[in-house]
Parts: structure tokens; C-alpha cells; sequence
């Protein structure tokens, strides 16, 4: 399609877990290469403790790698990022619940995020909350409330809007639809693929719901064990699946026409 | 399984009818569960289905009597066996619960004593209502254990739950479940908090009991995936009652007839299905405080063994645009 905005090379995590006697080494990345173009959704699809959080993790700064290159539209990201990096790529977290500040009210949590960065003067910074909100397609009503006062999707809502609030590039949402109920959870999906149109945003979209990537991404990466078994575009990936991982994955979910299977 | 379905009359292990449950919340009375009637027939599964806050778990809990302090039951009936639940302050509850009806919930990791001995937790049921001595219920435990699939059950029934998986652990509660020989088993969730591969096994596994053992499942949970792979049976929760229902499952997943159900099957991602923009709703109904108040209207059947409860939000199409901008 286009170039790569955002770029793993081999990148290794080892965990140091037990002391003493049980003293051990957990590899919990073992030399991932991923990559997300501009204005791609890319899927990343693995069972728990399949090494995908720590992934998001290592890309967006939270973790560092034992060895390995992160690339942002062609440079290296330093071990230790500048603001300048960081305004480049925002994260979404899976629980609304527990990453939004209970105690800040939704324009709180946007003014923090423009005043760390400095980016707006502060007689601009209100318009920008709302605008954020009607991009999430939230009413102005809410600029004031507190999480508790929120359904799951609101918040999630705010979530977004809080991430886009610096004008990154690349996104990355870590289970961002796991925690909500189905009806909510298809409104958000529907949302991340509007944003993506409508600002040209690459999202690296880290999931476990094989179903949700069938619909959402333009190329579906899964791991296991800390290894990419496969990465393949999404068709071809659910029609024709290489690795004996990807077929035992896609099996175990369960299917609507079950029942005439079961029929039969 | 749906041959279960035809051929001759089965009884109802459990029968809900007309089940009012009230709230309690800051000196006011709430509508939780609204005139709610279900059955459960003799080997067959029925899923209850429904979003956060539809009052699913709150109906099991009802039927367990697990219901929160401020909750309580002001009509209706709960019959095991033909027998009713609530009669007697609960009298004859005490006296099924663990042998004729059972439980097993989300999170097998919540749900199991930490520092406890998983053998002992299987037994724990089966030392209350027989006389199996010690080394008996050891046994019996292993047996259990093997019947679940767990593998070198004599070595792993001495394990704490923090030496097993989440799957492993699911298993256990499953098998204590299982120990007395109930003919309900009451799952709450039971799968939501495991990988798919896993979920897939402990699918397999419930299966096998129906099967093998007879037992009937009454089976919540948001998945609609989940019940189509197991269940005959449907009851569709929105808002605290029951939308629509049928015997026959196929039936609502072909043709929903209730705007809800017609609303969560196309909001669901298919893993199957054609790739297509979802219908979000971004609504899971009114919260329990914001509730109408009113009775609900009886439910019409569509045909016999197929209930829809009558359309009372038909602006539901105005919700969906509104949400996701169509």
C-alpha cells in the first residue's frame, strides 16, 4: 500500500521472574518484526500471555526491549523518547474503567494530557475538548462529568478522544473493545474505522477476538508464545491459514451456524 | 442435539414463572427482574442471553438464593422438580442445592479457596450430603477429575488452584460441581474469562455431560456464540426482562422477530458471517433506577414454544443512527 509508519525489527523481551534457586528467564518476545503502513489497520491476535500486551508495551515506550529496533515513518525511536515522540503515537487501554483518573472530569483529562505537551494555548484548549468529543461523537453536555457518572462506551469514548487528543499518527488499542458489552463494542469498532478514514490514521489493533479482526483490520498478525506464527492479509489469513496455530484458533471459535452443523 | 427436541414429552427439571424481583436503593423499591417465565426440559439447555445490567446473573442468583441483601424476590415462582424453591423460607432449597442443582461460575480463580487443596473442594459438597468416609470422597474426587478431563487426576488432587491453569481451574469447579449428581447445573459465564482454545474445550466438555450424564444446563452468558455451539433452548434478557424465547433455537437466530434480538445478532462480529459494517447500539438499556415502572405487558407467542415479548421501544432504529452515523 504505502510506507510503513511504524516498524518493529527483532525486537526481544526477557522477564527476570523467581529468586534465588528458582531464578529463571521468561522470554516473552522472542525477535517480533511487525509492521503498520499509513492508514492501515494491522491485527494482532494471541491468547493470553502470548506476548501481545508486552508488544504494545515495548511500542509505545512502557517497556523496554532487551534487543531489537522500533522505527517511526523510517527513524528509530530512541530508548528514552522526548515529548516529541511521544505526541507520534497515543495508546487506547482495554478497561475505561481503570485508565481514565476517577477524580478528573473528561476536560480535566484532555487539558493534562495539551498542558504536559504544551501544545495549545490556554484560551484554545476548550475547543479543542470539543471537538475531540464530536470526533467520538459524544455530546458537550459531558465535558464536565467524572468517569462514574459514564457507561462503559462513553468512557471508552473519552478514552479515544484523550488519545487523539495530540494529533498522533499511530494508534495502538490494547483490547480496547474487550471489556464492553457486544452492542457498545460494535459502535467503538465502528468508530475506530471512521477515525481512521477520516484523519488517516494507523491503528495497530491488538486483540483476541478473532472476529472482531476479521472485520476491522487490513492485515492480522498472530502470535504465540511470543513468536509471530503468521501475518498475512485478513482474507487470506481466515480463507487460507498457513500455521497449524492459526487453524487451531479460528476453529475454537464458536460459530453461529453451529446448530446446523450440529444438525447434520 | 436437536433431536432432543422432537419425539416425546419431556418434563421441566426447573420452571420459572411470573419471577418479580425488586431492588432495594436508597429507601426506594426498583423493578430488577420484570414477570420473567422460563423452563428448563429434562437434558436440554437453555441459554439466557443479555447484555451488562439485563438481569441475567440476577435470575440464576434468584434461583440459587444468592441474591444480594437489598434484592429480594416479591412474586413468582421457582419450581425444581415441581417443587417450589421458595416455599418455606427456602426449606426445600437448602435441601437440593449441591445435590439436584448446582453451580458454576465466571471465575474459576475468584471462585476457589486459594489455600485449600483442589481434591477437598471437590469433596467438600459430597462430605455434606453423604456418608462417604475420607478416603471415599478422595476417590471420588479423582474420578471427578478424570471425568473433566484432567489429566493424572490421583497426582494433581493434592495441587493448591495456584498450580493450575485457567482451563485446569474452570475443570475443578466443574467436577465439584458435578460431585453430588445434580440434574441442574446453574453456569454463570463460566467460559468469559478463557482463551478461545480453552473455551472451545470447556465447550466440548459440557457437551460430553449432557450426553454422557443427562444433566440440564441453565447457561447465561453475553455470548451468543457460545449458546448456538451448545444450547437448544434461548431466552433473550433486555432491561430486566424477557424479549423473545424459543424451544427451538434456530428458530431466533434465523428470524429474530424483537427488534432487541434482531439488534444484538447483527451488532455481533461473525467469525463466519459476510464482512460488513456492524450496527452498534450503544445502549444496554435504561439503568435499573431509570426503569418505567409499569408492568410489563405478557409476552404473545409467534407459534407454540416461541415467545415475544411486545415491541416497546420501536424507536430503536433512531438509536442506531444516532450512535453510529448510518
Amino acid at each position: 500500500m504505502s510506507k510503513p509508519i511504524f516498524e518493529a525489527r527483532d525486537v526481544s523481551v526477557t522477564f527476570n521472574v523467581g529468586r534465588g534457586r528458582n531464578k529463571s528467564q521468561v522470554h516473552a518476545l522472542k525477535k517480533v518484526s511487525l509492521d503498520v503502513n499509513e492508514g492501515e489497520i494491522v491485527g494482532l491476535v494471541g491468547e493470553s500471555g502470548s506476548g501481545k500486551s508486552t508488544l504494545a508495551r515495548v511500542a509505545i515506550g512502557l517497556q523496554k526491549q532487551n534487543s531489537g529496533e522500533l522505527f517511526y515513518a523510517g527513524q528509530a525511536l530512541p530508548k528514552v523518547r522526548t515529548l516529541e515522540d511521544r505526541r507520534k503515537m497515543q495508546m487506547i487501554f482495554q478497561d475505561p474503567y481503570s485508565s481514565l483518573d476517577p477524580r478528573m472530569s473528561v476536560k480535566q483529562a484532555i487539558f493534562e494530557l495539551l498542558d504536559t505537551h504544551n501544545v495549545l494555548p490556554k484560551e484554545k484548549r476548550l475547543d479543542r475538548c470539543k471537538e475531540l468529543l464530536s470526533l467520538v461523537k459524544l455530546p458537550e453536555s459531558l465535558l464536565d462529568s467524572r468517569p462514574y457518572a459514564m457507561s462503559g462506551g462513553q468512557r471508552q469514548r473519552v478514552a479515544i478522544a484523550r488519545a487523539l487528543s495530540l494529533n498522533p499518527q499511530f494508534l495502538i488499542a490494547d483490547e480496547a473493545v474487550s471489556a464492553l458489552d457486544v452492542s457498545v463494542q460494535a459502535s467503538i469498532i465502528n468508530l475506530l474505522s471512521d477515525l481512521r478514514d477520516s484523519l488517516k490514521l494507523s491503528i495497530l489493533f491488538i486483540s483476541h477476538d478473532l472476529a472482531i479482526v476479521r472485520l476491522l483490520c487490513d492485515r492480522v498478525n498472530v502470535i504465540n508464545l511470543g513468536e509471530i506464527v503468521e501475518s498475512s492479509p485478513t482474507l487470506s489469513l481466515f480463507d487460507n491459514p498457513q500455521h497449524a496455530y492459526t487453524r487451531q484458533l479460528i476453529s475454537a471459535v464458536p460459530k453461529l451456524d453451529a446448530i446446523v452443523r450440529n444438525a447434520n | 442435539m436437536n433431536a432432543m427436541n422432537s419425539g416425546a414429552m419431556t418434563s421441566n427439571v426447573l420452571e420459572v414463572e411470573d419471577l418479580q424481583i425488586v431492588a432495594r436503593i436508597a429507601g426506594r423499591d426498583y423493578i430488577a427482574i420484570d414477570n420473567i417465565s422460563f423452563s428448563v426440559a429434562e437434558g436440554h439447555a437453555r441459554g439466557l442471553v443479555g447484555e451488562s445490567g439485563s438481569g441475567k446473573s440476577l435470575t440464576l442468583r434468584a434461583i440459587m438464593g444468592l441474591l444480594p441483601a437489598n434484592v429480594r424476590v416479591t412474586s413468582g415462582v421457582i419450581k425444581f422438580q415441581g417443587q417450589d424453591l421458595l416455599a418455606e423460607g427456602g426449606k426445600y432449597r437448602k435441601s437440593v442445592l449441591g445435590t439436584g442443582i448446582s453451580m458454576v461460575f465466571q471465575e474459576p480463580s475468584v471462585a476457589l479457596n486459594p489455600v485449600m487443596k483442589i481434591g477437598k473442594q471437590i469433596t467438600d459438597s459430597l462430605m455434606q450430603h453423604s456418608d462417604l468416609n475420607r478416603k471415599q470422597a478422595r476417590e471420588r474426587a479423582i474420578d471427578l477429575m478424570d471425568q473433566v478431563g484432567i489429566r493424572e487426576a490421583s497426582k494433581r488432587v493434592d495441587d493448591f488452584p495456584f498450580q493450575l491453569s485457567g482451563g485446569m481451574k474452570q475443570r475443578v469447579m466443574i467436577a465439584a460441581a458435578l460431585a453430588c449428581g445434580p440434574e441442574l447445573i446453574l453456569c454463570d459465564e463460566p467460559t468469559t474469562a478463557l482463551d478461545v482454545t480453552i473455551q472451545a474445550q470447556i465447550i466440548e466438555l459440557f457437551k460430553k455431560l449432557r450426553s454422557e450424564l443427562k444433566v440440564s444446563l441453565l447457561y447465561v452468558t453475553h455470548d451468543i456464540g457460545v449458546v448456538a455451539e451448545l444450547c437448544d433452548a434461548i431466552s433473550v434478557m433486555y432491561s430486566g426482562r424477557i424479549v423473545e424465547q424459543a424451544d427451538d433455537i434456530n428458530k431466533v437466530f434465523s428470524h429474530p422477530r424483537h427488534p432487541y434480538t434482531k439488534a444484538l445478532l447483527s451488532a455481533i462480529p461473525r467469525i463466519d458471517g459476510p464482512i460488513q459494517r456492524l450496527k452498534g447500539l450503544d445502549n444496554t438499556g435504561p439503568s435499573l433506577t431509570q426503569r418505567s415502572q409499569e408492568l410489563a405487558p405478557p409476552m404473545t407467542n409467534v407459534e407454540p414454544g416461541w415467545q415475544i415479548a411486545p415491541f416497546e421501544f420501536a424507536d430503536l432504529d433512531a438509536l442506531w443512527s444516532a450512535s453510529s452515523h448510518e
